[in-house]
This record gives C-alpha cells, sequence and structure tokens, in this order.
C-alpha cells in the first residue's frame, strides 16, 4: 500500500485534484470515528456519576428504582462462562481440523460454508432455536444453562474462524521439522504448532467473550429474568443479566425516566467489560504483529 | 508405536467430530425452525401467511398473520440503512486501503473492528436517549421512535461490517494494478478510483451483502427506536414494525404451543432464508474476486 512511493511527479494542478479527492474521500470515516468517540465519551459522562462500590455490589431494590447491579453482573459472568465452556473445546478442535486435517472435497467445503452461514444468522434465531432445543426439547427450562448454550452455539463461529486463521498462520516448516524427528501428525502439531497458535486463538475467544457478553436477544426467551430477589444457585435457575437490564430499565420499566441514571450505570458497567476484554485481545495481537513474523 | 498410533488417529476423529458440529447445528436451526414454524399452517393457510396484509395475531377469534407488512418493515429499515452506510463504507474502506499505512491503519482498523462488537442493546439505548429527541425536536414530530431512528442505528453497526470486507476486498487487488496506472501517468486519486475500485467491484458488493445480513438481522437495537406499530410504514417519522422485533416482542407473550407462538418460528425461518442466500451470494462474490486476480 506503498502508492505515494511509487506516484510519478505530476503536474502541480493534477496532484492537487488528488490529494483533494482523497480529503474528500476522508470526510465519511472521520464523521464515523467521531460519532464512535462521542458515544463512549457520552456513556461514560452519564455513566460515571452513578458508578460506586454500592452499585456493583447489591442487588436492585425498591421496585429497581434503588440499589445496584450484582446480579447482573453475576448472571452475565455466568451465562458467558457457560458459553466458552461449550464453544472454546468445540471451536478450537474444529479450527484444528479445518487448517491441519481438511482435504479439499466436498466435505470440507460444506463444512466451511456452513461455519460462515452459521456467522451471518441473526442473534434471534439463535435464540428462537434455543427455545426450541434446549428450553423446551431438552427440557433444560427457562435457565443460565439454556442461555449460555444457545450463546455456545452462537459464539461457536467466532471461535472456529480465528482459530483456523492462527493456525494456518504457522509456518509448515514448524510441522516438518518435527515429522522429519518421528513424531506423529498429532504429536507435531500438539507441541510444534498449538503453543505458537495459542496467543492468536485466545485473541479470537477473548473478542468472543466480549461480544457474548453483550448479545441480548439470544438469552431473552432462554433464561434472562427481569428481577430475582436471589442469585442464581443452580444452573437450572433464571438469572439476571447487564444488557436485558438495560433494555428493561429503558423500555419495561413503568418509571423509565426515574430508573434512567441506573440505566447509565448499567450501560457503563456492560460497556466497560466488553472493552476491557477487546482491549486485552488487541494488545495481545499488536504484540504478536510485532514479535512474530509469521503471524498476522 | 502403536499407542502413539492410536492417539494420533482418536485425535484426527476427536477434531472431525468437532468440525462436523457446524453442519449439524446448521441442519438443527434449519430442522427446527421448520418443524415449529409449518405447525402453524394447521390453523392458517400457508397463502393468508405469505401474501397477508394484516398482523394481527392478538384479535380474538380472528388473528390475522400477514408476513408483508413485516418484511416490508425489514427491508424498509435496511434499505433506508443501507443508503447511508454503502456510500459511507466504501469510501472509507477507499480511504483507509489506498491511503494509511503503519500505525494509523492498525488504530483505526482496530476503532472499526472494536464497533463491530458494540453490544447492541447498548447503542439501541443510545437512539433512544439521544437520537429520539434530537429527530423529534429537529423535525417537529412528536416521537423520534420511527424508521428514521431505526435506520440511522442500522446504517452506523453495518459500517464496521462494510469497512473491514470492502477493505479486505480493496486489498487483494495486485500491486501491479497499481504500477500499470502509475506508468501511464494517472494520479494516486485517478488510480484508486477508476482502477482499484472497479477491479475490487465484486468483493465490494459482497461487503455490501454481509452489511444488508448484518441490519436485517438486528434486534435489540431496532426494538427499543422503532415505535414498533405493525403498519406498512411509509413515511421516515412513522414508527416501523420488522420481522425481528416482531419476534422478540411476542415470543414472551404468546402460549407456547399456540398457532402465534408457532408463526414466530415461521418468522425466524423466514429471516434465517434471508441471511443465508444473503451469506451465500457474498461467498461466492468474495470467491468470483479473488478467482480473478487468480489468487
Amino acid at each position: 500500500m506503498s502508492t505515494p512511493l511509487l506516484a510519478p511527479r505530476a503536474p502541480r494542478r493534477k496532484r492537487f485534484a488528488s490529494n483533494a479527492g482523497f480529503i474528500l474521500l476522508a470526510i465519511p470515516l472521520v464523521v464515523f470515528l467521531a460519532v464512535i468517540v462521542y458515544l463512549f465519551i457520552y456513556l461514560f459522562a452519564n455513566g460515571m456519576p452513578v458508578l460506586n462500590w454500592r452499585f456493583l455490589t447489591q442487588p436492585p431494590t425498591n421496585g429497581m428504582t434503588e440499589g445496584g447491579i450484582l446480579p447482573c453482573i453475576v448472571g452475565t459472568i455466568l451465562v458467558t462462562f457457560v458459553s466458552l465452556v461449550f464453544s472454546i473445546p468445540f471451536g478450537i478442535g474444529a479450527g484444528i481440523y479445518l487448517s491441519e486435517y481438511a482435504a479439499n472435497n466436498v466435505l470440507t467445503r460444506l463444512i466451511r460454508s456452513s461455519i460462515r452461514s452459521l456467522a451471518g444468522i441473526p442473534s434471534i434465531v439463535y435464540g428462537l432455536f434455543g427455545v426450541a432445543l434446549f428450553v423446551s426439547a431438552l427440557h433444560l427450562g427457562l435457565s443460565i444453562l439454556a442461555s449460555g448454550l444457545t450463546l455456545g452455539l452462537m459464539n461457536l463461529p467466532w471461535i472456529i474462524s480465528t482459530a483456523e486463521e492462527s493456525i494456518t498462520a504457522i509456518p509448515s516448516s514448524f510441522r516438518e521439522g518435527a515429522l522429519a524427528l518421528g513424531t506423529t501428525k498429532w504429536e507435531a502439531i500438539r507441541h510444534n504448532v498449538l503453543p505458537f497458535a495459542f496467543p492468536g486463538m485466545l485473541t479470537g475467544v477473548l473478542l468472543a467473550l466480549a461480544r457474548t457478553m453483550g448479545e441480548t436477544a439470544p438469552i431473552l426467551f432462554t433464561g434472562v429474568t427481569y428481577f430475582t430477589r436471589e442469585l442464581p444457585n443452580s444452573p437450572l435457575s433464571k438469572f439476571m443479566a447487564l444488557p436485558y437490564h438495560l433494555f428493561a430499565l429503558t423500555t419495561q420499566h413503568d418509571q423509565a425516566l426515574k430508573v434512567r441514571p441506573i440505566a447509565f450505570g448499567t450501560a457503563l458497567v456492560l460497556l466497560i467489560f466488553v472493552l476491557a476484554f477487546d482491549a486485552v485481545a488487541f494488545a495481545i495481537r499488536m504484540r504478536l504483529a510485532g514479535a512474530n513474523k509469521w503471524q498476522v | 508405536m502403536t499407542i502413539r498410533t492410536a492417539r494420533d488417529r482418536a485425535a484426527r476423529w476427536t477434531f472431525f467430530v468437532a468440525a462436523l458440529l457446524g453442519v449439524i447445528v446448521l441442519l438443527g436451526i434449519l430442522v427446527f425452525l421448520f418443524v415449529y414454524g409449518v405447525k402453524m399452517f394447521r390453523e392458517v393457510p400457508v397463502f393468508r401467511f405469505l401474501f397477508g396484509m394484516v398482523w394481527n395475531p392478538d384479535a380474538y377469534g380472528q388473528s390475522q398473520f400477514g408476513l408483508i407488512p413485516l418484511l416490508w418493515g425489514s427491508f424498509l429499515t435496511t434499505l433506508i440503512a443501507l443508503l447511508i452506510a454503502v456510500p459511507f463504507g466504501i469510501a472509507s474502506a477507499l480511504f483507509i486501503a489506498e491511503r494509511l499505512k503503519g500505525r494509523v491503519r492498525v488504530v483505526v482498523k482496530t476503532l472499526v473492528e472494536l464497533f463491530a462488537g458494540f453490544p447492541s442493546v447498548v447503542l439501541g439505548f443510545f437512539g433512544l436517549v439521544v437520537l429520539a429527541p434530537f429527530i423529534s425536536h429537529l423535525f417537529h414530530v412528536s416521537s423520534g421512535l420511527n424508521l428514521l431512528n431505526v435506520s440511522l442505528l442500522l446504517a452506523f453497526m453495518s459500517l464496521p461490517t462494510i469497512i473491514s470486507v470492502s477493505d479486505d476486498a480493496l486489498r487483494v487487488v495486485p500491486h501491479s494494478y497499481r504500477e500499470a496506472a502509475f506508468a501511464l501517468g494517472a494520479t494516486p486519486w485517478t488510480t484508486a478510483l477508476r482502477i482499484i475500485l472497479p477491479a475490487a467491484k465484486s468483493g465490494i458488493l459482497a461487503a455490501c451483502m454481509l452489511g444488508f445480513g448484518r441490519a436485517v438481522g438486528e434486534t435489540m437495537a431496532v426494538l427499543m427506536v422503532a415505535g414498533n406499530a405493525p403498519i406498512m410504514t411509509k413515511s421516515l417519522f412513522e414508527p416501523v414494525r420488522t420481522i425481528t422485533s416482531t419476534i422478540a416482542i411476542e415470543l414472551g407473550e404468546s402460549a407456547f404451543g399456540s398457532s402465534h407462538f408457532y408463526s414466530l418460528f415461521a418468522l425466524g425461518a423466514v429471516l434465517f432464508l434471508i441471511t443465508l442466500a444473503t451469506n451465500l451470494i457474498a461467498e461466492t462474490l468474495i470467491k468470483r474476486e479473488r478467482r480473478s486476480f487468480m489468487l
């Protein structure tokens, strides 16, 4: 992308037109980035005054007009955890298969195409599937388990594609070195590929984690609830969650304006969780890009 | 040695089964949506669902399950969103691909990618508390919860997809294309606009398709700012009801096993088919671009 290096020295008028063109082209991008920055500043400015230790460690009280959001934080962490317990082993296994074993045939193309299609399916459709499969057919009811598994199905394709990418990025000489010493294919992968692909896979998992925390539609009918008195005590309990709490406070609560500050606080806590995991993921990726020539 | 080869084989099969899960889940979603969806047709004729002009499942004794107003709402919101997002997205991608490099490029791409994972419910909240009053004030309308608000949010949400995929499409255009244009005396601007952009057109079209899929499937942000009246919306300032928000609103209030309940799965099946088709077309377009450069 080193166009300026190669660009000929055009007459001044043409050079000016060229630069002016690119400046015009930059305007939409600048507007988009400015809105994102404004969005963050707005949410931080309105959410910060609400945040304090009590807000994070107490349940809602007095018809959710006072108190904190502890059950929502706990619920969100629990469902996200369940979803990853499901999707990490399957996702990484599938990633290993696609990058190391898959032959170039119809079956592989079908698998790849299915996974890409899964990534494009709307989250509300996962919610419907979760109702039909986990809540009803498997009799899990409205529960953390049903919601977590629904979320797990949703983030599975994200984890598969980043796992495959980071394993494929390891040069084949790493495998060949081990194979030449008489290891089996699995031993070569286990000792000479996976350790080097690990940071890349971790990045993918963290990004999936961040996105999963913010998802609302898949949990809407599979176990999330408006209010519970106690913290969940079993995988089959209903639960409160940050994104749904924000939704409920702004659209379902009969005193929506009175609870607006709590809504801002909830939005900010959710955002901080999401950004924190995103930031770690990107930090790892940046380090990788600097450290290893073979890894992108 | 036998244990090692046995282990090797076991590993291979385990990973194969994990990969096969992708196909199984996709088929599972398809089967469940259709098996549940079809059950609504025991009471409602297929014709009345596919071509019905009224969605009113609550009318006692004469519920109507017409798909058309919801399909209209979904397509209208998405189309207006894309009218904004496509030019914005392509311009941004062209600028990123042709002008940004090194650290700046990494930072900008990171911000865009970060925003792709932004919780849609927070964006909906923003639409509700900031955009809605702004719209109602600016255009002197009583409520800012309308088609315009939804479309703006959806444009915003599909931009990261359009930018990222378009940028990828622009970056696979071989460098020899640029060199050839420069050799003929073209400026970088002319090269970008007349050579690189046309060369990447099928990849960029794929980006737009994926942006469409992203917008048509969005639920929470739409639900919070759409006003949600199931009418044939004709103005930017009227409320609108999409397929996704209908499922989200009504699944909780419909009785398990009723025609109403199953009709929401039929809506899900329609949505599933729309996004599946969108994705397959996008995939074909991306392959076509890569093949045209013999990659």
